[in-house]
Parts: structure tokens; C-alpha cells; sequence
């Protein structure tokens, strides 16, 4: 039996999804950035890390084939299907202060990815300093060999999807981007779908 | 029912985003100096408050005062370290990586860039810089990079990072992001990653100057990435300097808008 869940814009969400199950995260609009970060389900300390997936690939995006591992070196979920190209995760979460650095101290008040994951982080008991860096579904962050790091535009159409099969138990947690400062969302956050299967 | 903003709204931000952008990516790096020149000068000794040597495959921690300039520098051709900062005041504020290099549109974090904190404020200016061969992508050693050499004596930079944060009373899951010195992994345009060796050399060094009161942790080992890395690395020499004063047109304070702005945050009472 799927379950489905459709994630207002700018809105955070979690769920667990077990071993053996898939998790489809769909860009039903195009060219949203969701930011998600996992986390061992019987163990918050063990989590997600960014660094730990690319090194293990040797590549500086995610897409079909990443093996997303955690802290503890495990391999968390498998990329199984990716209908969009590839994805984010060196350029983290936006949020009220990185805002006022990137785009000027008029924007400190508006809504922001870390806003939503420490209120859905503490609805599992953890607190900011359980905000890794995260990956960026269909956010499109090319790095050149010069080292130069952009946000562009999104590459990603409506309905385009992602799945991973899990292979632990871990806990979900998502902030549908809400920034409107630069094209990760083009500059209109959409709503969002997620479906849990099998 | 999702309300969309008006095609107005979209555009005036799109323009604005296309601005910072052309500055970010354009402007900045033209004003950022040349490498220092190896080997480092000798600092005056009246200055120094503290020196150590971290042996090959080991760790240290340290606390730094806001101003005092912290020197690394391996003492011979192998060796990686890899940091961590966080505020001395409140640890709940650390190094963020991810906002480091996107905030300042550049992976390459090199003499005259800065590394940021997660609430948008400066940590550490880098102030001196031999080899701008640094990686903020890819982390350290771990147990698993380093199981295949099958050599008692080979440490990883996980399980120091682990014990390092333990030593200042922190846990596994303060452990942010690391950034890790002397190692020159560059992304490729097909987006692989490549060990960019020529662009470091025994006589490296680096000095971070503090930009608020600090716990540092550093680790002393190979980068995974490193054809050498199943070598047991050589001895980092690590040096805490005094405080000097900064002058207003500091490089590291003015390079960039996302600097100035990083250190307005920096000015403002917390609270």
C-alpha cells in the first residue's frame, strides 16, 4: 500500500521509511529545490553525510546509482530512478542569516529551509545542531574546474521524480524550499509530492 | 490551492540574484592576492603563545581567542588536516561549509576568503595561504578509507574527530562538515573528482586568523583521495600567534560583499 504525501510550499516534513521500501520525492511543478536529510532511525547520531557520499563516489553530485552513506559509513538509501539528471549536496540549506550574507540584510525576515528543519527536527527531539549538510533534490549547482559554484536556473520539469530504496530504517526529513532570492525554486516555491512504497 | 508570485516579483529578484551573481563570480576573485611565498617566515618569538607537533595521524584541539592567528605547517610532504571550529561561546554555532563555499560562489577557499559560521557570521579569515589547495567537499579519513591498508598503525580523521569532540565536551553529532588543508581535490567538469597534486609542496602553510572566540579541532592524516594515502603522513607543526591589530582595509574584511556583510554580522550584539 503507497503512502503519499503532498508538502505545501515552503513547508517542512518527516516520515519513516523502513528498510526495503522506496521513496519517491516528485518536483510536481519543475524546478523546485527540496532540501532532505536522513537519519538512522533507531539512532539520530548516525545521519546523513554529504562528504562521506561523494567521496565514496568519487563525483560531485547525486544522481541514479549514489549510494547516500551516513556518518557511520554505512550506505543509508540507494538512488534507484532520477527522471531529472542530478542533484545537489556541497551547497546546504538557506537560511535567515546565510540570506542576509548572500542577498543583503533587508531579507533576514523571510522564511528559510532552516527555519522548517529545526521545527521538524524538534518534533523528533533534536535541535539545530542536528541540521547536517543536506542534499538538494533538483537543485542545480554546477562546480567548475575553477572552482566556481553557482546556483542556475533548475533543470527539472513537472512531475520529474526521484527513488530510493532504503537500506536501513531511517527517518525522512524534508523542507520544501522556500527562497526567493535565487532560481533554486524560480523564484516561486511550489508544492511538493512524496510517496512512500512497498 | 499554491498562490504563485507575480511575474513582477519573479523578475525584480531574478535581476537582483543576476547582479550578486555577476559580482560573485566575476568581480571578486580579481581582487584576492597571489599564494604566500613558501617557506613561511619566522614569526618573532615575544608573539607566540603557543607551539606543538601534531604527530602523523593524530589529533589536538585547541581554543583561540578572537584576533589570534592560528599557523599550520607540515613538516614534510605527506600530510592532510582536517578542521573543525566551533564558537567557544555557544557550540551550537559551527563551522558551515556548505554556506562557506556557496556564499562565496567558489569552492577554492584560498588567501583572502573566509570561513563562515551557520548563523551567517565570519569564524576565520585565511590570511596566509601557500598552496590555496584545500578541499571543502570531501571530508577526511575513516575507518572504512583506511581498513584496506591493513596497517595497525594507520589512524583515520572519523574516529579523531570523534575523540577530539569528546575532549572539548562535544559529541559525534557536533561534528560538522570538514574542511581539510593541503589537499587539492578540484572537481572535474563531468563533475569526478581529481587529485590535483602539483599544487602542493613540502613548505606549505597557512595561517586563520579567529574572527570570534574559538574551539578548533584538527586531524593529522592522509585525504583519502591522496594516492599516498596509505602512508603514514608526516608531523604537522601547529602555532598560535597573538592578537595584532587588523587595519579597516583589511583583504579578508573587504575582498567581497558577502565578507563585509558577514562581518556586519559578526559586529552586532547577540541577542
Amino acid at each position: 500500500m503507497d503512502q503519499a504525501y503532498d508538502i505545501p510550499a515552503e513547508k517542512p516534513w518527516s516520515g519513516i521509511v523502513k528498510k526495503g521500501q522506496t521513496i519517491r520525492i516528485e518536483d510536481t511543478y519543475g524546478q523546485q529545490a527540496i532540501d532532505t536529510i536522513f537519519y538512522r532511525a533507531d539512532d539520530f547520531g548516525e545521519r546523513y553525510s554529504s562528504q562521506d557520499t561523494l567521496r565514496a563516489q568519487g563525483a560531485a553530485y547525486i544522481t541514479t546509482g549514489t549510494q547516500l552513506m551516513s556518518s557511520e559509513g554505512r550506505v543509508m538509501m540507494t538512488v534507484t530512478a532520477d527522471t531529472s539528471g542530478r542533484h545537489d549536496t556541497s551547497a546546504g540549506c538557506c537560511s535567515c542569516e546565510s540570506n542576509t550574507v548572500r542577498f543583503g540584510h533587508d531579507t533576514l525576515y523571510q522564511h528559510a529551509c532552516r527555519e522548517n528543519f529545526i521545527i521538524e527536527l524538534s518534533r523528533h527531539g533534536m535541535t539545530k545542531r542536528d541540521i547536517v549538510a543536506n542534499i538538494n533534490f533538483f537543485m542545480n549547482v554546477p562546480i567548475s574546474p575553477n572552482g566556481a559554484m553557482t546556483v542556475d536556473d533548475g533543470i527539472s520539469s513537472p512531475g520529474d521524480h526521484v527513488e530510493m530504496v532504503a537500506e536501513m530504517d531511517v527517518l525522512c526529513v524534508i523542507s520544501n524550499c522556500p527562497q526567493i532570492n535565487n532560481p533554486c525554486n524560480g523564484f516561486d516555491p511550489t508544492p511538493i509530492r512524496v510517496v512512500i512504497k512497498g | 490551492m499554491h498562490v504563485h508570485r507575480t511575474p513582477e516579483q519573479i523578475n525584480a529578484d531574478r535581476q537582483r540574484y543576476l547582479e550578486h551573481q555577476r559580482m560573485g563570480l566575476e568581480s571578486s576573485p580579481g581582487v584576492l592576492p597571489m599564494a604566500s611565498p613558501r617557506p613561511a617566515p619566522d614569526i618573532d618569538g615575544t608573539s607566540v603563545l603557543m607551539s606543538k607537533t601534531v604527530p602523523g595521524g593524530w589529533y589536538t584541539t585547541l581554543s583561540i581567542a578572537k584576533g589570534e592567528v592560528l599557523r599550520l605547517a607540515p613538516q614534510g610532504a605527506v600530510s592532510a588536516v582536517s578542521l573543525a571550529a566551533w564558537a567557544a561561546a555557544d557550540t551550537s554555532e559551527r563551522m558551515n561549509l556548505p554556506d562557506t563555499i556557496k556564499l562565496q560562489w567558489t569552492t577554492e577557499l584560498c588567501k583572502g576568503r573566509v570561513i563562515f559560521s551557520d548563523m551567517g557570521r565570519v569564524m576565520l579569515s585565511i590570511v596566509e595561504d601557500s598552496s590555496g589547495a584545500h578541499d571543502a567537499l570531501t571530508g577526511g579519513s575513516t575507518p572504512a578509507t583506511v581498513e584496506k591498508y591493513n596497517d595497525p598503525r594507520m589512524r583515520n580523521t572519523r574516529d579523531n574527530m570523534v575523540l577530539a569532540a569528546a575532549k572539548l565536551g562535544l559529541g559525534r553529532r557536533d561534528i560538522p562538515p570538514l574542511f581539510t588543508l593541503f589537499a587539492p581535490v578540484r572537481v572535474q567538469a563531468e563533475g569526478a573528482f581529481e587529485w590535483r597534486g602539483s599544487m602542493v609542496s613540502q613548505g606549505d602553510w597557512i595561517e586563520l586568523r579567529a574572527e570570534m572566540d574559538l574551539l578548533v579541532a584538527l586531524s593529522n592524516c592522509p585525504h583519502p583521495l591522496d594516492p599516498r594515502a596509505a602512508t603514514i603522513p608526516d608531523a604537522v607543526m601547529v602555532t598560535k600567534v597573538s592578537a595584532a591589530p587588523v587595519p579597516a582595509d583589511d583583504l579578508c574584511r573587504t575582498a567581497t560583499a558577502e565578507a563585509q556583510r558577514g562581518f556586519e554580522n559578526n559586529a552586532k550584539v547577540k541577542g
